[in-house]
């Protein structure tokens, strides 16, 4: 399991170089060959999504992904959200609405709702419960995470 | 300007959403890894642990004299077990750790604690109640005859001449399935070493770092000084990170030891089978009512199979002794006997689980009401009204008091929001086109903020309880409060400065709440059992008076005016009346940099502490909800689920509802989707969360809450606890619910989780019944 491979790959718009275990995951290698801490494991088997991340802007389970898969990819994480101190509409969103509690899935969830958005600004209610049905959370009851989505998406839709 | 009431948007959130929020693993940069060996085998005797000599493994006998964990209760009807850090001779479930390795990597760890070799002698486990009650049983325990830990009682005279007389006696057995807490962040612990002090600093993902210290210390036995318990960011804890559990200490064990930082990330495999679980009961209830529907008595008896162990410091009494303390709930009840066992068995131990016992019992307590009703063909509201308490303080059987509440008023004007009778109706012509609906009433009170009097009644040998805030205003105006309790997740870091802004006469945004560091903050108990804002909200409020007069006290001084005239308001002081007034801010700078001028602060200068251990008090509430059930495929639908909450005052109402969304949604989850499965060997055939079935936004409705605020005395906030109530009532309401729509075909639902194979199976016994 020794034998490193180089790969170079695109996060937040910052050229990264890494040397990884062909079985790490692109999970671990953000957090740990990037340092970049804000997407959590909450279950390592592709099922809570608090991993979520866009790759090439489509919301991937990046511990279900090999970091080597991202050779050359262009991901986002929750860390390249805001622009200096202004939040993204999500960001405000959540915090306006009491979208989030421990706090544990709420990377994982923005990068969800900013793939689906982005790809579908006008999506309609039944549509958005069916898509962030995708990840986890067990604090808030996914009340105000569905609101704060619903105000995300009419504030950039203005 | 006030702040108490407002939804003021949290401080605690901007950090969070920028994925800088530092939880437990995001701080084992640099750390070794520990993995643990685990056993493979419910039960047995272990014959070896072996590992290639390249493999440095820490086993029981490495530990040495490390204690094991003995939580007691000082009651002869309780058996204390002790839980050894490591296993050595026997293995008592799945997933119990074994042996410890160590590796610069996660990975590498994995790896190397896949090349210990465990052999184990197994042997048949005990695995059910019924598999532990039976006569000649394997034992878990030899000291526990009858693998029984606990086995209390109680009873008041008339019961068995009350049940003779009695109109009706309703009478039937409720199961609760097995269920976890599933904190989206399992646990954590990086254990680091600090070669100039010789001491450890343990952040740990804890709902209570000052006991998990003392825990520590006693394992190893160290004085509690060498050890700093921080819990950071922390993903969600449900109680199920209330306990103190043998990884933290090995990991402590090993810092100390290797002189390194050592990380230990739990994985959701390990989270689901070694972590801990809860609501594993049977209840066995008669009810006997006279011919209004008056309840009379109650006689119940509860088992709990708490596992192999008993957790510490709640040990696995809290299960049973909650339940038979407050299985009357909000009714009026005279005539009482219980009995109420925790039964050891070979499985995962037992921990408190948000409502721990009162989601089994008021789901059991609300379907006798139904059933009772039923039977004396009275509506489900009208029995309820004929005994839910109505004048307060009510002393119930078991001598617990209830402060003032608003049991009838709650389900009166939750049944109004649903329109009970035009339901009614609706549920008819929808039955006339075999679609089946269902309306569930759940009514309960719920014990919140406990202090020590309440551990104490419990007889627990450590009784938490007080909570101490200190405050202290530097001289720049800037307030710091220090507290014992250390929340993760509730948002206290905005609600507490809010009733301290409040009492002060500053605002929150100048008010920094510091929790979860024992090296920072008062000995405290963290936050379970709803009690952070009611106990610790309460001692800040009554700190946060001293620090105010204080305040008033200088600015006197300064203005020159009686303090008595001195107001404090949006960080000014004046006197009232007129514009003569000085800003905080210069009130601070003067008592530290002129302190000769106000002698009457200069012993504590500008700092309060206060600490608040009430008896508690009792939140209630109503949920109704509406489901259809599909009869051809067993699918629970839920249309429609309303909450009238009564938290007392509401300091932050966004909060307060948070805490109830959160807290149905798991209720749902426990009425309709989750359940811990074990096979007939003791293996955990639940062990990812794609066999646990966490629900989704898909499958949790949208709630509709609505509030009462009964101002009660037995909390100087005036606030009560709201971290549980929606997980204690909503699985009664959806079990009614689901009762009420298949009662045409004569199905009663008396467990949970109620799932569609099991919907679909009491059907087919009916069908069967009836021919």
């Amino acid at each position: 399991m020794s034998d490193k491979q180089d790969i170079t790959f695109t996060v937040n718009g910052e050229k990264h170089v890494i040397r990884v275990e062909p079985r790490r995951s692109l999970a671990d290698a953000l957090r740990e060959n990037c340092g970049l801490t804000g997407t959590h494991l909450g279950c390592e088997h592709g099922v809570c999504g608090a991993c979520t991340v866009l790759v090439e802007d489509q919301p991937v389970r990046s511990c279900l992904m090999f970091a080597v898969q991202a050779e050359g990819a262009r991901v986002r994480t929750v860390e390249g959200l805001a622009a200096g101190d202004k939040l993204h509409p999500l960001q405000q969103a959540f915090w306006d609405h009491h979208g989030l509690q421990c706090g544990f899935c709420t990377p994982g969830f923005l990068m969800l709702a900013v793939g689906i958005l982005e790809r579908d600004p006008g999506i309609a209610e039944p549509e958005l419960r069916e898509a962030l049905s995708s990840n986890l959370c067990r604090c808030t009851g996914y009340q105000n995470i569905l609101k704060s989505v619903l105000a995300a998406a009419a504030e950039m839709r203005k | 300007m006030k702040w108490v009431g407002r939804p003021l948007p949290r401080y605690e959130d901007p950090v969070l959403l920028q994925g800088r929020g530092r939880y437990t693993a995001d701080l084992a940069q640099g750390a070794r890894f520990l993995r643990f060996a685990r056993s493979p085998v419910a039960r047995g005797r272990i014959l070896a642990v072996n590992a290639p000599p390249e493999v440095p493994t820490i086993t029981a006998a490495v530990l040495g004299d490390v204690k094991p964990i003995c939580p007691r209760l000082d009651r002869p009807d309780y058996v204390a077990v002790a839980q050894p850090i490591l296993a050595h001779e026997r293995v008592t479930y799945v997933g119990e750790p074994i042996a410890a390795v160590i590796a610069d990597t996660a990975a590498e760890a994995e790896d190397l604690a896949e090349q210990v070799a465990i052999e184990i002698e197994a042997e048949t486990p005990v695995v059910t109640l019924d598999q532990a009650l039976a006569p000649g049983a394997p034992l878990v325990h030899e000291i526990a005859s009858r693998n029984t830990l606990i086995d209390a009682r109680f009873e008041t005279s008339d019961v068995s001449a009350t049940f003779a007389a009695a109109h009706q006696i309703v009478e039937f057995t409720f199961t609760s399935g097995r269920q976890s807490a599933v904190p989206l962040e399992a646990r954590a612990a990086v254990a680091a070493f600090d070669a100039a002090t010789g001491r450890v600093t343990l952040s740990a993902s804890t709902q209570m770092p000052h006991l998990l210290r003392t825990g520590i210390a006693d394992a190893l036995g160290i004085p509690e000084a060498e050890l700093r318990v921080v819990a950071p960011e922390v993903g969600g804890g449900f109680g199920q990170k209330m306990a103190l559990i043998p990884e933290y200490v090995v990991a402590v064990w090993a810092a100390r030891r290797f002189a390194c930082t050592v990380a230990w990330i739990e994985d959701r495999l390990e989270n689901l089978t070694a972590s801990f679980h809860a609501r594993d009961q049977r209840l066995h209830l008669r009810g006997a009512f006279d011919a209004d529907g008056g309840l009379l008595a109650i006689d119940a008896d509860i088992l709990c199979n708490v596992g192999a162990y008993s957790n510490f410091p709640a040990t696995c009494g809290v299960e049973p002794l909650m339940a038979l303390a407050d299985m009357p709930g909000p009714y009026r009840l005279r005539e009482y006997r219980a009995r109420a066992r925790g039964v050891a068995s070979n499985t995962c131990p037992m921990a408190p689980y948000r409502g721990v016992s009162r989601p089994v019992i008021t789901a059991a307590m609300e379907r006798l009401m139904d059933c009772a009703a039923a039977r004396l063909g009275l509506d489900p509201l009208e029995i309820r009204r004929r005994n839910l308490t109505a004048e307060f303080p009510h002393t119930s059987v078991t001598g617990v008091v209830q402060d003032a509440g608003s049991y009838r008023e709650a389900m009166e004007a939750a049944a109004r929001v649903v329109d009970f009778a035009q339901f009614r109706a609706r549920q008819q012509t929808a039955r006339a086109d075999g679609r089946w609906l269902g309306l569930g009433i759940s009514v309960f009170a719920e014990r919140t903020g406990p202090g020590s009097p309440a551990f104490a009644a419990r007889r627990m040998v450590i009784t938490p309880g007080f909570e101490r805030v200190e405050l202290a205003m530097d001289p720049s105006g800037f307030l710091e409060a220090r507290i014992g309790s250390s929340p993760h997740g509730q948002g206290l870091r905005t609600t507490l400065a809010q009733l301290i802004a409040d009492e002060i006469g500053i605002t929150p945004a100048e008010i920094r709440v510091v929790a979860s560091d024992t090296d920072r903050t008062p000995y405290g108990w963290g936050t379970f059992a709803s009690r952070s804002l009611v106990i610790a909200g309460g001692a800040c409020k009554l700190a946060a008076a001293m620090m105010r007069e204080r305040l008033q006290t200088v600015a006197g001084q300064i203005l020159e005016a009686a303090v008595s005239d001195i107001e404090v308001s949006d960080g000014r002081a004046f006197v009232r009346g007129t514009d003569l007034g000085v800003e905080v801010r210069q009130l601070a700078r003067a008592a530290y940099h002129q302190s000769h001028r106000f002698p009457a602060v200069a012993e504590t200068g500008l700092a309060a502490a206060a600490t608040y251990d009430p008896y508690g008090t009792f939140s209630n509430a109503c949920h109704i909800t509406i489901v259809a059930v599909d009869i051809a495929t067993g699918q629970v639908t839920i249309e429609r689920f309303v909450v009238v909450e009564d938290a007392g005052r509401l300091i932050n109402p966004m909060i307060v509802e948070g805490q109830i969304h959160g807290g149905v949604a798991q209720g749902i989850a426990n009425a309709l989707f989750e359940q811990v499965v074990y096979d007939d060997g003791g293996n955990i055939l639940t062990g990812s969360l794609a066999d646990y079935l966490v629900p989704t936004m898909a499958e949790i409705p949208g709630l509709e809450i609505h509030h009462l605020e009964t101002l009660t005395e037995a909390s100087v906030t005036g606030a009560k606890g709201v971290g549980e109530g929606g997980t204690i009532g909503a699985p009664a309401a959806v079990l009614n619910a689901v009762s009420d729509a298949l009662a045409p075909f004569g199905v009663g639902i008396f467990e949970m989780p109620i799932t569609p194979q099991r919907i679909l199976q009491l059907l087919r016994e009916a069908r069967c019944k009836a021919q």
